[in-house]
């Protein structure tokens, strides 16, 4: 019976270590290519070590498009848009979670209605609102449509219903104003459900493509994903995949190291709302 | 007596008021964004497909001739065939992989967490990132699958060059990229069912087919519910890795899916008017097939 049970045990991580190597083999190619030499992405057979790491290949691929733009830009529009999320989301969630009023839950089922709407179905009126007046090729139109979101106010209305009401009461009974609640207990108490909330919004914003591709013209405006995506059309007809994929770790590098840094957060983020959306 | 009725509703009259209010104005930044950016744009949508217009020249009224031009021309039925052929052969690879990968992961095997990382790393990096990766993969002259496709016996493949293999090889990759967010559902899904329904049925003799079969699937038909919508739903908003790994719609048009005719539409031959009516279409057709999906399977699934 041990003897069983220690083979399906082996057997099951002999299967999960080779569909594990099926899914870190592309991340190892893109490593070991950025470090090649430029012949050396050519040799046959292919070697999984340069002969030596071609670190200088980073510094190209800066020189050659500037990223170090492209990271502002992306920074500037991911914390704004997940500022503006947790704001906007936090005040609709008390209201939808804590306050009685008349028509409130059929305003909350319009809130969800909106998750059903694909962007791209909004994506060309938007695109022309923007373009009347006059925020293509602007800051404004990467962050002003998405500084509110139904999931996030989904996720957060969740979290505050788990909080008892008598919380609330007691402290408006000791002097404590609506306002000062929600600041100082309310979101100390739900920080779980806004670090979610900001990791889905900063993380919707820093890999948006469709929506910034069509409504940013100039190289200077342009966020790392289409900035990436025309360094891929300016090299990829060519050959030099080794500055590619460097250009490709360095746009991934920043969302890699936050997500081993707070990978609890992500999958547990989603694992609840999944079940319960 | 009397006067003091008349004001107690009148004050919670009034009370109900105040808070309706409140309420509403705790709501007013995000639902104008949401009335702005979703619920005009909609309406707009609609509104726009019974025009021409180039954004420049005035607009002219249509009627329905977007719709029957769409109806009427080759490009939308590609559209169509390659998004169906899309959906019907990304989400069963999707879906049976990751129900396989959390089942496996379910069984109190050491490592979870290390397993589970691994699988959703994909999941949260940049698309177009990856897909620079998979074209370099995918390479048919110097590419690692057809070097490993050569170490097997097995002929090169033109992959993403070849009309026939485009379509497949953006879904491969497509499937490697999302596998990780389903596997971490149906493991939570699989968490969640009663450990003793196990028990109880391994006492009873039944073998562990029986067990998926009588346990498993019925328990975890709501995840999977979830997991078909949403997977349907996203898989016919793709666009991203089509734009970066095939540009210009793929050999042949072999990878030009609907969204990324709307913007081909829209945005190359600047026909705004038809490009609303096919986002229309898509809108429908999305919602329909969330309403019908949600017809079919409400009396399969079961709920607690």
């Amino acid at each position: 019976m041990r003897k069983s049970l220690l083979i399906k045990k082996l057997s099951i991580h002999f299967v999960l270590l080779v569909m594990g190597a099926a899914m870190v083999l592309p991340f190892a190619w893109m490593v070991s290519t950025s470090l090649k030499g430029y012949h050396e992405i050519f040799r046959y057979p292919p070697q999984w070590f340069p002969d030596t790491a071609q670190w200088k290949n980073y510094l190209e691929v800066w020189k050659l498009a500037p990223f170090g733009r492209f990271y502002v830009n992306s920074l500037i529009a991911g914390i704004s848009t997940t500022a503006g999320q947790v704001i906007t989301g936090v005040f609709a969630a008390y209201a939808f979670a804590r306050m009685e009023f008349w028509g409130r839950d059929k305003v909350f089922m319009l809130f969800l209605a909106t998750m059903m709407v694909p962007t791209q179905v909004t994506l060309i009126p938007t695109y022309i609102v923007m373009s009347k007046i006059g925020w293509i090729d602007s800051f404004e139109a990467l962050i002003i449509p998405f500084i509110s979101s139904a999931f996030s106010v989904f996720l957060l209305r969740q979290f505050f219903l788990t909080i008892p009401k008598e919380l609330e009461d007691a402290a408006i009974v000791d002097g404590c104003s609506k306002m000062r609640f929600i600041f100082r207990i309310l979101m100390a108490l739900a920080k779980p459900a806004i670090a979610s909330v900001s990791l889905f919004a900063f993380l919707g914003s820093w890999n948006s493509y469709l929506w910034p591709l069509i409504v940013i013209n100039s190289n200077q405006m342009r966020t790392l994903p289409i900035g990436l995506r025309y360094f891929v059309s300016q090299q990829g007809g060519g050959s030099e995949w080794h500055y590619l994929m460097a250009a490709s770790l360095i746009v991934m590098l920043p969302v890699l190291i936050v997500f081993f840094l707070a990978q609890k957060q992500f999958i547990e983020g989603i694992a609840k709302s999944g079940i319960k959306g | 007596m009397q006067s003091i009725e008349t004001v107690t509703t009148q004050g919670r009259r009034r009370a109900a008021l105040r808070r309706t209010i409140i309420g509403y104005s705790f709501l007013t930044p995000a639902s104008t964004v949401m009335i702005l950016f979703i619920f005009v744009p909609v309406f707009m949508a609609f509104y726009l497909s019974m025009f021409e217009w180039d954004l420049i020249s005035p607009m002219r009224f249509v009627g329905w001739q977007n719709y029957a031009r769409i109806f009427g021309s080759s490009d939308f039925y590609i559209a169509v065939r390659n998004t169906l052929y899309f959906v019907l052969v990304q989400l069963p690879l999707d879906f049976g992989i990751s129900l396989g990968v959390a089942m496996l992961l379910n069984q109190k095997i050491r490592g979870l967490s290390f397993y589970r990382t691994v699988f959703f790393t994909p999941v949260i990096t940049s698309t177009v990132a990856v897909s620079a990766v998979w074209m370099w993969l995918y390479d048919p002259f110097d590419g690692l699958f057809n070097y490993l496709l050569e170490l097997v016996n097995l002929s090169p493949i033109g992959w993403l060059n070849d009309p026939k293999w485009a379509m497949f090889s953006v879904i491969l990759m497509t499937v490697w990229k999302g596998l990780g967010y389903n596997v971490v559902i149906f493991l939570a899904g699989l968490q969640n069912i009663d450990s003793s329904l196990y028990e109880a049925a391994s006492i009873d003799g039944a073998n562990s087919w029986q067990q998926f079969r009588r346990i498993t699937l019925p328990q975890l038909s709501p995840t999977m519910y979830f997991v078909l919508i949403m997977g349907v739903i996203n898989s016919f908003k793709v666009f991203t890795q089509i734009d970066v790994m095939t540009p210009g719609g793929g050999p042949l048009k072999s990878t030009m899916v609907i969204v990324y005719l709307i913007y081909m539409r829209a945005f190359n031959s600047f026909r705004f008017g038809e490009a609303s009516a096919l986002s229309v279409l898509l809108f429908l057709f999305v919602l329909s097939l969330t309403l019908l999906q949600r017809f079919f399977l409400e009396k399969r699934v079961h709920y607690n």
